[in-house]
Protein backbone atom coordinates (compact mmCIF):
# COMPACT_ATOMS: atom_id res chain seq x y z
CA UNK A 1 0.00 0.00 0.00
CA UNK A 2 1.34 3.40 -0.90
CA UNK A 3 1.92 5.99 1.77
CA UNK A 4 -0.76 8.22 0.30
CA UNK A 5 -3.53 5.74 0.99
CA UNK A 6 -2.40 4.90 4.50
CA UNK A 7 -4.56 6.20 7.29
CA UNK A 8 -2.32 7.78 9.87
CA UNK A 9 -2.66 6.92 13.54
CA UNK A 10 -3.92 10.45 14.20
CA UNK A 11 -6.54 10.21 11.44
CA UNK A 12 -7.68 6.80 12.59
CA UNK A 13 -8.15 8.05 16.14
CA UNK A 14 -9.92 11.16 14.87
CA UNK A 15 -12.40 9.08 12.86
CA UNK A 16 -13.10 6.50 15.55
CA UNK A 17 -13.44 9.03 18.36
CA UNK A 18 -15.71 11.27 16.27
CA UNK A 19 -17.74 8.21 15.31
CA UNK A 20 -18.12 6.95 18.86
CA UNK A 21 -18.85 10.46 20.16
CA UNK A 22 -21.41 11.03 17.42
CA UNK A 23 -23.05 7.69 18.16
CA UNK A 24 -23.34 8.54 21.86
CA UNK A 25 -24.70 12.01 21.15
CA UNK A 26 -27.23 10.55 18.71
CA UNK A 27 -28.27 7.90 21.22
CA UNK A 28 -28.87 10.66 23.74
CA UNK A 29 -30.66 13.09 21.46
CA UNK A 30 -32.73 10.70 19.33
CA UNK A 31 -35.33 9.86 22.03
CA UNK A 32 -35.61 13.51 23.01
CA UNK A 33 -36.12 14.70 19.45
CA UNK A 34 -38.66 11.97 18.71
CA UNK A 35 -40.42 12.93 21.97
CA UNK A 36 -40.56 16.57 20.90
CA UNK A 37 -41.86 15.97 17.36
CA UNK A 38 -44.49 13.44 18.44
CA UNK A 39 -47.46 15.78 17.81
CA UNK A 40 -46.35 16.19 14.19
CA UNK A 41 -46.20 12.43 13.63
CA UNK A 42 -49.36 11.45 15.51
CA UNK A 43 -52.15 10.52 13.11
CA UNK A 44 -55.24 12.63 13.60
CA UNK A 45 -58.21 10.39 14.23
CA UNK A 46 -61.19 11.38 12.13
CA UNK A 47 -64.05 12.77 14.15
CA UNK A 48 -67.41 11.06 14.52
CA UNK A 49 -70.55 12.26 12.85
CA UNK A 50 -72.79 14.16 15.23
CA UNK A 51 -76.54 14.67 14.89
CA UNK A 52 -77.02 18.39 14.40
CA UNK A 53 -80.57 19.09 13.24
CA UNK A 54 -83.70 17.63 11.72
CA UNK A 55 -83.68 17.70 7.92
CA UNK A 56 -87.08 19.45 8.01
CA UNK A 57 -85.47 22.52 9.55
CA UNK A 58 -83.16 23.06 6.59
CA UNK A 59 -84.43 25.75 4.23
CA UNK A 60 -83.09 27.45 1.14
CA UNK A 61 -81.76 30.25 3.32
CA UNK A 62 -78.48 29.43 5.17
CA UNK A 63 -79.18 28.86 8.85
CA UNK A 64 -76.77 28.72 11.70
CA UNK A 65 -76.69 25.37 13.56
CA UNK A 66 -74.66 24.72 16.68
CA UNK A 67 -73.63 21.51 18.38
CA UNK A 68 -70.99 20.40 20.86
CA UNK A 69 -68.31 17.75 20.60
CA UNK A 70 -66.15 16.15 23.30
CA UNK A 71 -62.64 17.30 22.61
CA UNK A 72 -59.65 15.44 24.03
CA UNK A 73 -56.66 17.77 24.14
CA UNK A 74 -53.81 15.64 25.53
CA UNK A 75 -54.56 15.54 29.29
CA UNK A 76 -57.47 18.01 29.06
CA UNK A 77 -60.96 17.00 28.02
CA UNK A 78 -63.69 19.53 27.34
CA UNK A 79 -66.84 20.21 25.36
CA UNK A 80 -66.29 22.46 22.40
CA UNK A 81 -69.00 24.25 20.46
CA UNK A 82 -69.06 23.88 16.68
CA UNK A 83 -71.03 25.92 14.18
CA UNK A 84 -72.17 25.35 10.59
CA UNK A 85 -74.19 27.27 8.02
CA UNK A 86 -76.63 24.80 6.45
CA UNK A 87 -79.09 25.23 3.54
CA UNK A 88 -80.51 23.48 0.50
CA UNK A 89 -79.23 24.68 -2.84
CA UNK A 90 -81.26 25.03 -6.05
CA UNK A 91 -80.76 21.30 -6.81
CA UNK A 92 -82.23 20.46 -3.39
CA UNK A 93 -78.84 19.24 -2.16
CA UNK A 94 -77.76 19.94 1.40
CA UNK A 95 -74.77 22.26 1.80
CA UNK A 96 -73.06 22.63 5.19
CA UNK A 97 -70.38 25.30 5.32
CA UNK A 98 -67.81 26.01 8.01
CA UNK A 99 -68.00 29.56 9.35
CA UNK A 100 -64.21 29.84 9.68
CA UNK A 101 -62.90 32.48 7.27
CA UNK A 102 -60.10 31.09 5.08
CA UNK A 103 -58.25 34.39 5.32
CA UNK A 104 -57.20 34.52 8.98
CA UNK A 105 -59.72 32.39 10.83
CA UNK A 106 -62.39 34.85 11.96
CA UNK A 107 -66.06 33.80 11.99
CA UNK A 108 -68.18 34.68 8.98
CA UNK A 109 -71.89 35.53 9.12
CA UNK A 110 -74.62 35.15 6.52
CA UNK A 111 -76.01 38.44 5.18
CA UNK A 112 -74.71 40.41 8.15
CA UNK A 113 -73.57 43.30 5.95
CA UNK A 114 -76.40 45.35 4.48
CA UNK A 115 -74.46 46.03 1.28
CA UNK A 116 -74.05 42.30 0.53
CA UNK A 117 -77.37 40.67 1.50
CA UNK A 118 -76.72 37.37 -0.30
CA UNK A 119 -73.19 36.70 0.78
CA UNK A 120 -71.21 35.40 3.73
CA UNK A 121 -69.36 38.32 5.25
CA UNK A 122 -66.33 38.35 7.53
CA UNK A 123 -66.23 41.44 9.76
CA UNK A 124 -62.49 41.30 10.43
CA UNK A 125 -61.14 42.34 7.04
CA UNK A 126 -64.27 42.47 4.86
CA UNK A 127 -63.85 39.01 3.32
CA UNK A 128 -66.87 37.88 1.27
CA UNK A 129 -68.12 34.54 -0.04
CA UNK A 130 -70.96 33.59 -2.39
CA UNK A 131 -73.82 31.50 -1.06
CA UNK A 132 -72.08 28.30 -2.24
CA UNK A 133 -69.02 29.19 -0.16
CA UNK A 134 -66.88 30.39 -3.05
CA UNK A 135 -64.70 33.34 -2.12
CA UNK A 136 -65.26 36.55 -4.05
CA UNK A 137 -62.16 37.78 -5.92
CA UNK A 138 -60.77 41.06 -4.66
CA UNK A 139 -61.60 40.31 -1.03
CA UNK A 140 -58.96 38.92 1.40
CA UNK A 141 -59.83 35.16 1.40
CA UNK A 142 -57.98 33.04 -1.16
CA UNK A 143 -59.99 29.81 -0.78
CA UNK A 144 -63.67 28.82 -0.47
CA UNK A 145 -65.24 28.07 2.91
CA UNK A 146 -64.65 24.44 3.94
CA UNK A 147 -67.59 22.03 3.53
CA UNK A 148 -68.67 19.76 6.37
CA UNK A 149 -68.94 16.07 5.55
CA UNK A 150 -72.53 15.11 6.20
CA UNK A 151 -74.98 12.24 6.09
CA UNK A 152 -78.72 12.01 6.58
CA UNK A 153 -80.13 9.20 8.69
CA UNK A 154 -83.74 8.84 9.81
CA UNK A 155 -84.52 12.43 9.01
CA UNK A 156 -81.59 13.82 10.98
CA UNK A 157 -78.58 15.65 9.60
CA UNK A 158 -75.22 14.37 10.84
CA UNK A 159 -72.10 16.49 10.39
CA UNK A 160 -68.50 15.30 10.50
CA UNK A 161 -65.23 17.04 9.71
CA UNK A 162 -64.95 20.29 7.77
CA UNK A 163 -62.92 19.64 4.62
CA UNK A 164 -61.22 22.16 2.38
CA UNK A 165 -62.71 21.93 -1.07
CA UNK A 166 -59.61 23.35 -2.68
CA UNK A 167 -59.66 25.62 -5.68
CA UNK A 168 -60.56 29.16 -4.89
CA UNK A 169 -60.27 32.28 -6.91
CA UNK B 1 -17.50 20.72 2.96
CA UNK B 2 -17.34 21.15 6.74
CA UNK B 3 -13.67 22.02 6.46
CA UNK B 4 -14.54 24.71 3.91
CA UNK B 5 -17.23 26.22 6.14
CA UNK B 6 -14.80 26.16 9.05
CA UNK B 7 -12.05 27.79 6.98
CA UNK B 8 -14.46 30.47 5.73
CA UNK B 9 -15.43 31.41 9.28
CA UNK B 10 -11.90 31.04 10.63
CA UNK B 11 -10.45 33.28 7.95
CA UNK B 12 -12.76 36.08 9.03
CA UNK B 13 -13.20 35.57 12.78
CA UNK B 14 -10.05 33.61 13.75
CA UNK B 15 -11.86 31.03 15.87
CA UNK B 16 -9.00 28.51 16.09
CA UNK B 17 -7.33 30.05 19.18
CA UNK B 18 -10.74 30.06 20.92
CA UNK B 19 -11.33 26.33 20.83
CA UNK B 20 -7.63 25.45 21.06
CA UNK B 21 -7.51 27.26 24.36
CA UNK B 22 -10.44 25.15 25.63
CA UNK B 23 -9.81 21.76 24.04
CA UNK B 24 -6.16 21.46 23.10
CA UNK B 25 -4.05 20.81 26.16
CA UNK B 26 -1.93 17.91 27.28
CA UNK B 27 -3.25 15.26 29.61
CA UNK B 28 -0.45 14.46 32.09
CA UNK B 29 0.56 10.82 32.31
CA UNK B 30 -0.65 10.36 35.87
CA UNK B 31 -4.27 11.30 34.96
CA UNK B 32 -4.38 9.17 31.79
CA UNK B 33 -6.06 5.78 32.35
CA UNK B 34 -4.12 4.42 29.35
CA UNK B 35 -0.95 4.71 31.41
CA UNK B 36 -2.24 3.93 34.87
CA UNK B 37 -5.65 2.31 35.03
CA UNK B 38 -6.24 3.68 38.52
CA UNK B 39 -6.37 7.13 36.89
CA UNK B 40 -10.03 6.41 36.05
CA UNK B 41 -10.84 8.24 39.29
CA UNK B 42 -10.08 11.46 37.40
CA UNK B 43 -13.11 10.78 35.18
CA UNK B 44 -15.72 11.42 37.85
CA UNK B 45 -15.72 15.18 37.43
CA UNK B 46 -16.21 14.85 33.69
CA UNK B 47 -18.92 12.23 34.21
CA UNK B 48 -20.72 14.57 36.60
CA UNK B 49 -20.65 17.22 33.87
CA UNK B 50 -21.78 14.72 31.21
CA UNK B 51 -24.81 13.68 33.26
CA UNK B 52 -25.55 17.32 34.05
CA UNK B 53 -25.74 17.95 30.29
CA UNK B 54 -28.18 15.03 29.96
CA UNK B 55 -30.25 16.49 32.80
CA UNK B 56 -30.37 19.91 31.15
CA UNK B 57 -31.37 18.50 27.75
CA UNK B 58 -33.96 16.00 29.00
CA UNK B 59 -35.37 18.66 31.35
CA UNK B 60 -35.75 21.13 28.50
CA UNK B 61 -37.66 18.56 26.48
CA UNK B 62 -39.87 17.53 29.42
CA UNK B 63 -41.12 21.11 29.84
CA UNK B 64 -42.69 20.80 26.37
CA UNK B 65 -45.41 18.70 27.99
CA UNK B 66 -45.23 19.39 31.72
CA UNK B 67 -47.55 21.90 33.43
CA UNK B 68 -46.67 23.26 36.90
CA UNK B 69 -50.25 23.37 38.14
CA UNK B 70 -51.88 21.24 40.83
CA UNK B 71 -54.79 20.29 38.56
CA UNK B 72 -52.69 19.26 35.59
CA UNK B 73 -49.16 18.45 36.78
CA UNK B 74 -49.78 14.78 37.50
CA UNK B 75 -52.01 14.36 34.43
CA UNK B 76 -49.43 15.94 32.13
CA UNK B 77 -46.67 13.70 33.49
CA UNK B 78 -48.93 10.65 33.07
CA UNK B 79 -49.75 11.75 29.54
CA UNK B 80 -46.17 12.41 28.44
CA UNK B 81 -45.07 9.09 29.89
CA UNK B 82 -47.93 6.96 28.55
CA UNK B 83 -48.99 8.60 25.31
CA UNK B 84 -46.01 10.45 23.87
CA UNK B 85 -43.40 8.47 21.92
CA UNK B 86 -40.24 7.91 24.00
CA UNK B 87 -41.84 9.79 26.89
CA UNK B 88 -40.93 7.03 29.29
CA UNK B 89 -37.31 7.13 28.10
CA UNK B 90 -36.93 10.91 28.26
CA UNK B 91 -38.52 11.06 31.72
CA UNK B 92 -36.46 8.01 32.70
CA UNK B 93 -33.27 9.82 31.69
CA UNK B 94 -34.20 12.77 33.89
CA UNK B 95 -35.37 10.58 36.78
CA UNK B 96 -32.38 8.20 36.92
CA UNK B 97 -29.90 10.86 35.89
CA UNK B 98 -30.95 12.90 38.92
CA UNK B 99 -29.76 10.11 41.23
CA UNK B 100 -26.69 9.28 39.15
CA UNK B 101 -25.47 12.86 39.09
CA UNK B 102 -25.41 12.89 42.89
CA UNK B 103 -23.46 9.62 42.90
CA UNK B 104 -20.89 10.96 40.40
CA UNK B 105 -20.63 14.23 42.29
CA UNK B 106 -19.99 12.31 45.50
CA UNK B 107 -17.30 10.11 43.91
CA UNK B 108 -15.65 13.21 42.42
CA UNK B 109 -15.65 14.86 45.87
CA UNK B 110 -14.15 11.72 47.45
CA UNK B 111 -11.33 11.66 44.87
CA UNK B 112 -10.52 15.33 45.47
CA UNK B 113 -10.68 14.80 49.23
CA UNK B 114 -8.50 11.69 49.49
CA UNK B 115 -5.91 12.99 47.04
CA UNK B 116 -5.74 16.24 48.97
CA UNK B 117 -6.38 18.04 45.70
CA UNK B 118 -8.27 20.78 47.54
CA UNK B 119 -5.09 22.13 49.19
CA UNK B 120 -3.49 25.47 48.39
CA UNK B 121 -3.80 26.99 45.81
CA UNK B 122 -7.09 25.16 45.03
CA UNK B 123 -9.12 25.94 48.17
CA UNK B 124 -11.39 28.34 46.28
CA UNK B 125 -12.33 25.66 43.74
CA UNK B 126 -13.23 23.32 46.60
CA UNK B 127 -15.54 25.98 48.00
CA UNK B 128 -17.18 26.43 44.60
CA UNK B 129 -17.53 22.67 44.37
CA UNK B 130 -19.34 22.56 47.70
CA UNK B 131 -21.67 25.33 46.48
CA UNK B 132 -22.31 23.27 43.33
CA UNK B 133 -23.18 20.33 45.57
CA UNK B 134 -25.75 22.46 47.43
CA UNK B 135 -27.24 23.66 44.14
CA UNK B 136 -27.55 20.03 43.00
CA UNK B 137 -29.28 19.08 46.24
CA UNK B 138 -31.64 22.04 45.71
CA UNK B 139 -32.39 20.85 42.19
CA UNK B 140 -33.11 17.38 43.53
CA UNK B 141 -35.37 18.70 46.28
CA UNK B 142 -37.39 21.04 44.03
CA UNK B 143 -37.57 18.55 41.15
CA UNK B 144 -38.93 15.84 43.43
CA UNK B 145 -42.18 17.76 43.97
CA UNK B 146 -42.94 18.41 40.29
CA UNK B 147 -44.70 15.10 39.37
CA UNK B 148 -47.22 16.03 42.11
CA UNK B 149 -47.88 12.46 43.23
CA UNK B 150 -48.18 11.26 46.82
CA UNK B 151 -44.49 10.57 47.25
CA UNK B 152 -43.61 14.01 45.93
CA UNK B 153 -46.16 15.73 48.16
CA UNK B 154 -45.14 14.08 51.41
CA UNK B 155 -41.41 14.27 50.72
CA UNK B 156 -41.81 18.01 50.24
CA UNK B 157 -43.93 18.21 53.39
CA UNK B 158 -41.03 16.65 55.30
CA UNK B 159 -38.43 18.81 53.57
CA UNK B 160 -40.36 21.95 54.44
CA UNK B 161 -40.61 20.85 58.08
CA UNK B 162 -36.85 20.42 58.13
CA UNK B 163 -36.42 23.92 56.71
CA UNK B 164 -38.87 25.19 59.33
CA UNK B 165 -36.62 23.78 62.07
CA UNK B 166 -34.05 26.49 61.33
CA UNK B 167 -33.55 28.62 64.51
CA UNK B 168 -35.33 32.00 64.65
CA UNK B 169 -36.27 32.33 60.96
CA UNK B 170 -37.52 28.79 60.31
CA UNK B 171 -41.15 29.74 59.74
CA UNK B 172 -40.20 32.53 57.37
CA UNK B 173 -37.99 30.17 55.34
CA UNK B 174 -40.79 27.63 55.08
CA UNK B 175 -43.25 30.29 53.92
CA UNK B 176 -40.73 31.61 51.42
CA UNK B 177 -40.27 28.14 49.95
CA UNK B 178 -43.90 26.98 50.09
CA UNK B 179 -45.53 30.29 49.23
CA UNK B 180 -47.98 29.85 52.11
CA UNK B 181 -47.56 29.49 55.90
CA UNK B 182 -49.57 26.26 56.15
CA UNK B 183 -50.56 24.93 52.72
CA UNK B 184 -48.36 22.81 50.47
CA UNK B 185 -50.24 23.46 47.25
CA UNK B 186 -50.66 25.60 44.17
CA UNK B 187 -48.10 28.22 45.14
CA UNK B 188 -45.60 25.64 46.36
CA UNK B 189 -45.67 23.88 43.00
CA UNK B 190 -45.18 27.02 40.91
CA UNK B 191 -42.39 28.23 43.20
CA UNK B 192 -40.59 24.91 43.10
CA UNK B 193 -40.95 24.82 39.32
CA UNK B 194 -39.50 28.32 38.92
CA UNK B 195 -36.62 27.51 41.28
CA UNK B 196 -36.02 24.18 39.52
CA UNK B 197 -35.93 25.43 35.93
CA UNK B 198 -34.72 29.04 36.22
CA UNK B 199 -33.04 30.07 39.45
CA UNK B 200 -30.96 27.02 40.35
CA UNK B 201 -29.85 26.24 36.76
CA UNK B 202 -28.67 29.86 36.45
CA UNK B 203 -26.64 29.46 39.63
CA UNK B 204 -25.41 26.07 38.39
CA UNK B 205 -24.16 27.48 35.07
CA UNK B 206 -22.33 30.36 36.75
CA UNK B 207 -20.65 28.14 39.32
CA UNK B 208 -19.72 25.49 36.75
CA UNK B 209 -18.11 28.11 34.51
CA UNK B 210 -16.11 29.40 37.47
CA UNK B 211 -15.17 25.81 38.46
CA UNK B 212 -13.81 25.06 34.97
CA UNK B 213 -12.02 28.39 34.51
CA UNK B 214 -10.15 27.76 37.75
CA UNK B 215 -9.16 24.24 36.63
CA UNK B 216 -7.69 25.66 33.40
CA UNK B 217 -6.01 28.48 35.29
CA UNK B 218 -4.46 26.33 38.02
CA UNK B 219 -3.96 23.10 36.10
CA UNK B 220 -4.56 19.62 37.41
CA UNK B 221 -2.85 18.51 40.64
CA UNK B 222 0.45 16.69 40.34
CA UNK B 223 0.93 12.94 40.92
CA UNK B 224 0.53 11.65 44.48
Amino acid sequence: MSDKKRVSRRQFLNYTLTGVGGFMAAGMLAPMVRFAIDPVLTKKESGDFVSVASVDEITNEPQRFEWTIDQVDAWYESEVQKTAWVYRNENDEIVALSPICTHLGCTVDWASNEEYPNEFFCPCHGGRYKKNGENIPGTPPTAPLPHFEFKVEEGMLYLGEAKDTGGGV
Amino acid sequence: MLQKIYDWVDERVDITPLWRDIADHEVPEHVNPAHHFSAFVYCFGGLTFFITVIQILSGMFLTMYYVPDIENAWKSVYYLQREVAYGQIVRGMHHWGASLVIVMLFLHTLRVFFQGAYKKPRELNWVIGVLLFFVMLGLGFTGYLLPWDNKAYFATQVGLEIAAATPFIGDQIRTLLAGDPSIVGAQTLTRFFAIHVFFLPAALFGLMAFHFVLIRKQGITGPL
